[in-house]
């Protein structure tokens, strides 16, 4: 079926109660200026920016979807995709790919079963290369959600990887 | 509240005076020490100092970083001047008992600089430490940066208090350009003669825009000056607010960058709060507030103008220049732009003088550079050296060499706009111009050692895949042209090219390079045309197709054990016991376990 | 803020020019008679839309003594600039660039809709381009023809932004971006939505700007062509105002060339069973649009009126301001008018079933092709009109004929919609409407005859503008916009309630239809523009009636069928309603 941008009913209304409310404290004279702000809002509410909610923002703030599109395919913060419970940030900084950072995002990839920026199926992982995180010292780098891995092999993986798909798996049993 | 000079220096002196511990815990508290526990290490010094009822007499500081992030968490003692390296959680209780209770030092958890050595007990005695200047870092370590008071007590806000006081815009100026301070930002332009072109703009209204977007993959000392220094950065901005007749100021920083985001926001509300930032600072009847914009995750936005259409909430696509920031920048309104290393320089060029500053460094270049010393070498982390100092001395003195005993090919510097400088040319002296001279250039301070094993087609290849994906598509040269140069250094690596690539590639990297609208496309193919300058035969193989792709075994060296034979997952390796195996290099898939499981490191990497 | 008028003077190729500080390279470069090619940029400043990104970089020169390569299109003449555009850096610089854009280009010319009138393509003959030395990776995006008026094929796009310039900064609307970054970017929809499921209006200045084949209008000649050939069915054709000026563009003639005589022979030769003139329905609208505003105004009703003969501007109204779609005239546009007769009327005087009967129209315009597919615009399920073809598309319906436009001789239209007056000969013109409507408007208010029907302060180029004519007791205060972007500040005064205007004519093109998106390419050359529009008010002032109410087939229209103006049957006919639309 053909997707139906002006069609909100499936966006959480809490959340887009609470998303309304943070525009409404914006200065809307400068809407272009409130746009980047109102998005990384609505990523942390939502946890990425669908077409509808993207259209909702646009029309929030007077602007045209196209424009909202345009800036939120720009930056590589914003995701138009789902994300997995657990964002696992591969660092392909200069420090980190000497020290054999591709090496690690592959065994990532493989054990994930992903491309980069895409959910695993089951919905546990996204898997997104990224710049130096400013943790050279501990080259080759990782975070998961915020846990920061350093001098990691692609060995270290299977476990790491395991322990949170445990660590999901034992959220659900209880 | 402070509301004049004076009183913000009777505040200092009664700052120094009610300091009476008996000692200081630094530890640090920077991205890369946090990700070995260093937070955990400092609540479980707190509760201990809780426990024993020390409050009064130790201080626990959590600081920002020490540079030295590769031996992480760091610890330091003061007065007793003693810094332990790589402590774990479970170090805490010894250092405790022993240092802090009894005064005895632990040895064990000292840096060597070399391993047959007495450890070093304090930063003097490491020589990672001792060729360095610190001027830009010189708060970092040392005072808990999310304390105001500790800036302060460090002569924070003298040099602002200093010009409000004299309320010459002009002469600020001229001690800026006098003091031959350049932008460290990458463009190493003159930095007093950039606010004098923004102060001769005329305009009700201007800007102070400080670049945090740090893009350089490998570089991260703006992040370690606002995690470890933030009021300086802010100090230096008021002052630039003054000298341009500008009263906002903007901080666009990375997306990526929470805790030095977090950290600038205590700063702003500290220095709100004691009335150094907002309306009438000190009594002067200068104003003057600064925002805090966030990036999104876009390399091109450390570009200027695109940071300025970034802020304004547009795809962060950068304009031509002219018009130059300081004649059209944010809202249309002259605008200053400066990197955060360049403005941490600032307060400490007005507190010790012009001349002071233009004696350290080279004739064209003063001062000091912070690099991020990372890749193929033994210390990593943070370094600031003045001016002049040589890759040699920085590679092998404060470095400690490359690890492994292998031998150094080449340096990185300048990261994705850059050059590499070979191994013949360490001793050239690290200045703009001796930098441009071979073909290099200063960037914003990623310096990434490649040992001798390193594969230059592939590096410039990553530098190449980095551009050209962070490449903003507005321009034909870059947009496609960037893309098309992946394309070939990758049939390359594919064993797909041919001679006529290389041909492609140089004619093609120079036209990108010249015809690219913004700084991005003009430097991306630096990597190339610099590797390929100096490492010809490197790309050469790859074109002719004779680029070895499989392992292969020494027999000299193989002692026969069948460790590799073992793991190979393709078993591509024959052999008996005690005798020399051999690798079948058709059916070698490259994947490198046998070189990891040899013991006497028989395997020859291809 | 004033512009100091300082002189500067530079050197390009070691010709010294003095020119006004301010002034671009290449426009110093003209002056000194260097040519220097351009793609991306594209001046239109007197239609309110320059196009200065510098993107493509077919246009860099070299700064002979920085010695780097310069955007000539952007950068500023200084003083003692030394500019050579002939150096090596500078020929391969711009070789390079155009290389890059061919090697992802799909280069299929010979069935290109651009064929032979693209700018690409002639920029590729003018610098010799033989051999593309870099290829990879091409774009490769869906084709998107559902708007039924455009037809967008991203892999054409150059990412020249000149729509996008002309979508945000002219007419306001915001339609096209640039999405994802780097190789990967491409102009498009919000989300990649279909155009028909935007917020665009069809007005398609994008088309009239895109120097390649990545926006066009949707053909329909194929289709026509079909109709042509079918015996069964009665195809006939009608031509809109401003398609006579400017036709002749396509077959050598100067911009302003009037061809009714051979555009109406073209048409027979063509084989249509009758050829009628969208005129005869501008006429037949002022009448019905004047007996509207004299209602309202007499009768309290909501005011101001606004003209609703320009679709895109009636798809502007209904998405971008819904609270206010109780002001458009409820008046169908001239071409949905004959197209409506021509099924009712028209058949019934020929005595042909109206089931047979398709209607062709040739319009200026690609909104017209949208227009005729709204679901308002029919009669019995019968669309008014069947197929919309542009200028642009008849230009090349009639070389497919091998007809020799040239040598044809003068014919006229058919009878009984085929009557005009210089009243709706000016409706291709911005200004020209509301001028026509004031024409007849008066003299039905006061009964009495206008002497001088040359109301000169309603012409003109200003994108707002702003009158009033005294009729009898009542002065009727009259604005006019053309380009929806100043549309865009009428309404936004009229919602605020800070407007007190009685009409207000809108057209979404500059100029009016003369600059409508189907017309022949003016490649930036706006004095087009201006040589069509003064051609359409020479036409009227040669007429003999120039009054609409005075056409004398709208007269027995009248008489025979519809009664009065403003009756029922002139009500289920000749309006329509408009309905509110999501913004995107
Ligand atoms: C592609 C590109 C990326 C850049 N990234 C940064 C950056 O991350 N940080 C920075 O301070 N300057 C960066 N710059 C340089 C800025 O445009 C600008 O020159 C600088 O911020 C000026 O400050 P400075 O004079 O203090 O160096 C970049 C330039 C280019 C062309
Ligand atoms: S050089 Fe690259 S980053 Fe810069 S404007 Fe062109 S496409 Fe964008
Ligand atoms: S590199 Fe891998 S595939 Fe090749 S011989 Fe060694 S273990 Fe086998
Ligand atoms: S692991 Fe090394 S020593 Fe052992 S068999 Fe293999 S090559 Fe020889
Ligand atoms: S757009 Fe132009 S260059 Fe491209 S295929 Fe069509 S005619 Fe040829
Ligand atoms: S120019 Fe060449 S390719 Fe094009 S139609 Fe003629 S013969 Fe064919
Ligand atoms: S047709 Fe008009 S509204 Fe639609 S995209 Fe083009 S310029 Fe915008
Ligand atoms: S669609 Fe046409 S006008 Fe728009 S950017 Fe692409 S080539 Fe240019
Ligand atoms: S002004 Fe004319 S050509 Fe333009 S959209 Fe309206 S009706 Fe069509
Ligand atoms: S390069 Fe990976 S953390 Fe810096
Ligand atoms: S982060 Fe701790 S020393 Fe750098
Ligand atoms: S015409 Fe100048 S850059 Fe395109």
């Amino acid at each position: 079926m053909k997707e139906t941008v002006t069609d909100i009913k499936d966006l959480d209304k809490e959340l887009l109660g609470k998303l309304d409310e943070h525009i409404a404290t914006l200065d809307l004279t400068r809407k272009e200026e409130s746009l980047i702000p109102t998005l990384y809002k609505a990523q942390e509410l939502f946890g990425y920016l669908p077409h509808n909610l993207q259209w909702h923002i646009a029309r929030q703030l007077d602007l045209p979807s196209a424009h909202v599109n345009g800036v939120v395919t720009f930056y590589s913060f914003f995701s138009e995709e789902p994300m997995g419970k657990y964002t696992i940030s591969v660092c392909m900084g200069t420090a980190c790919f000497v020290k054999g950072a591709d090496k690690v995002l592959d065994k990532i990839l493989k054990l994930t079963g992903t491309q980069p920026n895409e959910m695993s199926e089951d919905g546990l992982f996204t898997v997104k290369d990224v710049r130096c995180i400013g943790a050279c010292g501990l080259a080759p780098v990782l975070t998961i959600n915020e846990k920061v891995y350093g001098n990691v092999t692609p060995d270290d993986m299977d476990e790491i990887i395991e322990s949170y798909r445990k660590g999901a798996a034992d959220d659900k049993d209880s | 509240m402070i509301k004049t000079a004076e009183a913000l220096n009777k505040w200092k002196q009664t700052l120094i005076n009610e300091r009476a511990y008996r000692l200081e815990l630094k530890i640090c508290a920077g991205t890369s020490c946090i990700s070995s526990d260093a937070d955990l290490i400092v609540e479980m010094f707190e509760k201990k100092v809780a426990e024993h009822g020390l409050n009064c007499e130790i201080e626990v500081v959590k600081t920002g970083c020490f540079g030295f992030c590769g031996q992480g968490p760091i610890l330091k003692i003061e007065p007793d001047n003693v810094t332990y390296v790589r402590v774990k959680l479970a170090d805490v209780e010894t250092i405790f008992n022993e240092h802090l209770l009894n005064g005895r030092k632990v040895y064990d958890l000292m840096y060597k600089n070399r391993d047959d050595e007495d450890p070093a007990e304090s930063e003097a005695g490491m020589a990672f430490y001792q060729k360095q200047l610190r001027i830009a870092l010189r708060n970092c370590g040392e005072i808990n940066p999310e304390k105001i008071e500790d800036y302060v007590r460090n002569d924070g806000y003298k040099a602002l208090a200093d010009v409000l006081e004299q309320n010459d815009p002009e002469a600020l100026i001229k001690t800026m350009r006098d003091s031959g301070l350049r932008g460290r930002g990458g463009g190493g332009f003159p930095t007093g003669l950039k606010w004098q072109f923004t102060r001769a703009s005329k305009s009700d209204e201007k800007y102070v825009i400080c670049n945090a977007d740090e893009g350089d993959p490998g570089a991260f000392m703006d992040r370690s000056i606002l995690e470890g220094d933030p009021h300086s950065v802010i100090e230096a901005m008021i002052i630039n607010g003054f000298a341009i007749g500008a009263s906002n100021g903007l901080i666009y920083i990375r997306a990526e960058y929470g805790l030095a985001t977090r950290r600038l926001f205590t700063a702003l509300q500290q220095a709100r709060d004691k009335g150094l930032l907002g309306e009438n600072i000190l009594g002067s009847g200068f104003d003057f507030d600064i925002e805090v914009k966030l990036g999104a995750g876009a390399f091109v936005c450390g570009e200027e103008t695109a940071l300025i259409h970034s802020m304004e909430g547009h795809r962060g696509e950068p304009t031509t220049k002219p018009p130059f920031p300081s004649e059209v920048g944010f809202r249309g309104k002259p605008s200053n732009v400066n990197n955060v290393e360049t403005y941490a320089n600032i307060p400490e060029i007005l507190n010790k003088g012009a001349e002071w500053f233009k004696s350290i460094g080279t004739r064209h270049s003063n001062g000091t550079k912070v690099f991020a010393l990372a890749g193929n070498i033994r210390n990593i982390g943070l370094v600031e050296v003045p001016m002049g100092t040589t890759f040699e001395e920085i590679i092998y003195d404060i470095g400690g060499g490359i690890p492994g005993g292998k031998d150094i090919k080449a340096v990185q510097i300048g990261g994705p706009s850059g050059g590499v400088i070979t191994k013949d040319k360490l001793d050239t002296p690290i200045d703009y111009d001796s930098l441009q001279e071979v073909g290099a250039m200063m960037g914003s301070g990623g310096m990434i050692i490649m040992d001798e094993d390193t594969d230059m087609v592939e590096i410039s290849k990553f530098y190449l895949d980095f551009t050209q994906d962070e490449s903003c598509g507005k321009c034909t040269p870059c947009r496609i042209g960037t893309k098309r140069m992946f394309e070939i250094l990758e049939r390359l690596t594919d064993m797909e090219g041919t001679p006529y690539d290389l041909e492609l590639l140089e004619t093609l990297s120079k036209n990108v390079q010249s015809a690219s609208l913004c700084g991005l496309g003009q430097s991306a193919p630096n990597p190339v045309l610099s590797t390929m300058k100096f490492y010809r035969n490197e790309y050469e193989d790859y074109a002719h197709r004779r680029k070895k792709t499989a392992y292969s075994i020494d027999p000299e060296k193989c002692i026969g054990c069948t460790k590799c034979k073992r793991v190979c997952p393709v078993d591509c390796i024959d052999g008996k016991v005690r005798e020399v195996h051999v690798i079948t290099e058709s059916k070698c898939i490259a994947c490198g376990a046998c070189y990891d499981a040899c013991p006497v490191d028989a395997i020859v990497r291809p | 803020m004033k512009l100091i008028d300082k002189m500067v003077t530079c050197k390009i190729n070691n010709i010294e020019v003095t020119v006004e500080q301010g002034t671009t390279v290449l426009e110093a470069a003209k002056k000194a008679n260097v040519d220097i090619p351009t793609l991306c940029h594209l001046d239109l400043h007197e239609l309110g839309a320059v196009n200065q990104s510098a993107n493509c970089r077919v246009c860099v020169v070299e700064n002979e003594d920085r010695g780097n390569l310069v955007p000539s299109c952007a950068e500023k003449v200084t003083e003692g600039m030394k500019i050579q555009t002939d150096t090596k850096k500078a020929v391969m610089g711009r070789r390079t660039s155009l290389e890059l854009l061919l090697s992802n280009h799909p280069k299929d010319c010979l069935t290109c809709v651009k064929n032979l009138d693209c700018e690409l393509q002639t920029l590729a003959n003018e610098m010799n381009m033989q051999e593309i030395h870099y290829t990879g990776e091409m774009m490769s995006h869906p084709i998107d023809d559902s708007s039924g008026a455009i037809l967008k094929n991203p892999n054409k796009c150059i990412m020249c932004r000149r729509c996008t310039t002309m979508c945000d900064e002219m007419q306001t609307v915001g339609v096209l971006s640039p999405l994802k970054r780097g190789f990967d970017v491409v102009v498009a929809t919000a989300f990649h939505l279909d155009l028909g499921e935007t917020s665009c209006t069809y007005c398609g200045q994008c088309v009239t700007v895109c120097p390649t084949a990545a926006l066009a209008e949707l053909p329909q000649t194929a289709s026509v062509w079909r109709r042509l050939n079918n015996e069964n069915r009665h195809t006939v054709v009608q031509v809109a105002p401003a398609v006579r000026v400017a036709i002749g563009e396509m077959f050598g003639y100067e911009p302003g060339e009037i061809s009714t005589g051979k555009l109406v022979s073209a048409l027979r030769r063509l084989g249509f069973d009758a050829v009628f003139d969208t005129n005869f329905g501008a006429d037949l609208t002022i009448v019905e649009e004047a007996k509207e505003l004299v209602d309202r105004i007499e009768n309290d009703k909501p005011l101001p009126m606004l003209t609703s003969c320009c679709p895109a501007w009636v798809q502007f109204i209904e998405q971008q301001f819904p609270e206010l779609l109780d002001i458009p005239s409820s008046c169908k546009s001239p071409q949905s008018m004959v197209g409506a007769l021509s099924k009712t009327y028209y058949a019934d005087n020929v005595g042909i079933d109206p089931k047979n009967v398709r209607m062709v129209s040739v319009m200026p315009c690609v909104a017209k092709k949208a227009e005729a597919a709204r679901e308002e615009l029919n009669q019995d399920g019968q669309s008014d009109v069947d197929y919309v073809i542009t200028t642009r598309e008849l230009a090349r319906m009639i070389k497919e004929a091998a007809i020799d436009f040239r040598t044809l001789p003068e014919d006229s239209f058919d009878d009984i919609l085929g009557e005009s007056t210089g009243a709706s000969t000016i409706f291709g013109a911005t200004g020209g409407v509301i001028e026509a409507a004031t024409r007849t408007a008066y003299e039905m208010m006061t009964g009495k005859e206008l002497k001088n029907v040359d109301l000169k302060q309603m012409r003109g180029m200003e994108g707002i503008r702003e009158t009033s004519v005294q009729v009898g007791e009542k002065t009727l205060k009259i604005g006019i916009a053309h380009e929806l972007g100043n549309a865009r500040k009428l309404l936004e005064d009229i919602r605020d309630g800070k407007s007190d205007f009685d009409a207000i004519e809108i057209m979404a093109c500059p100029g009016g239809c003369i600059g409508g998106g189907g017309q022949p390419y003016h490649h930036g050359d706006t004095s087009v523009l201006d040589k069509r529009r003064k051609a359409l008010y020479a036409m009227d002032t040669k007429m003999t009636r120039r009054k609409s109410h005075e056409n004398e087939m709208v007269q027995r229209l009248y008489e025979d069928y519809l009664g009065k103006p403003g009756s029922q049957k002139a009500h289920q006919l000749l309006h329509t309603t408009y309905s509110a639309k999501a913004r995107i």
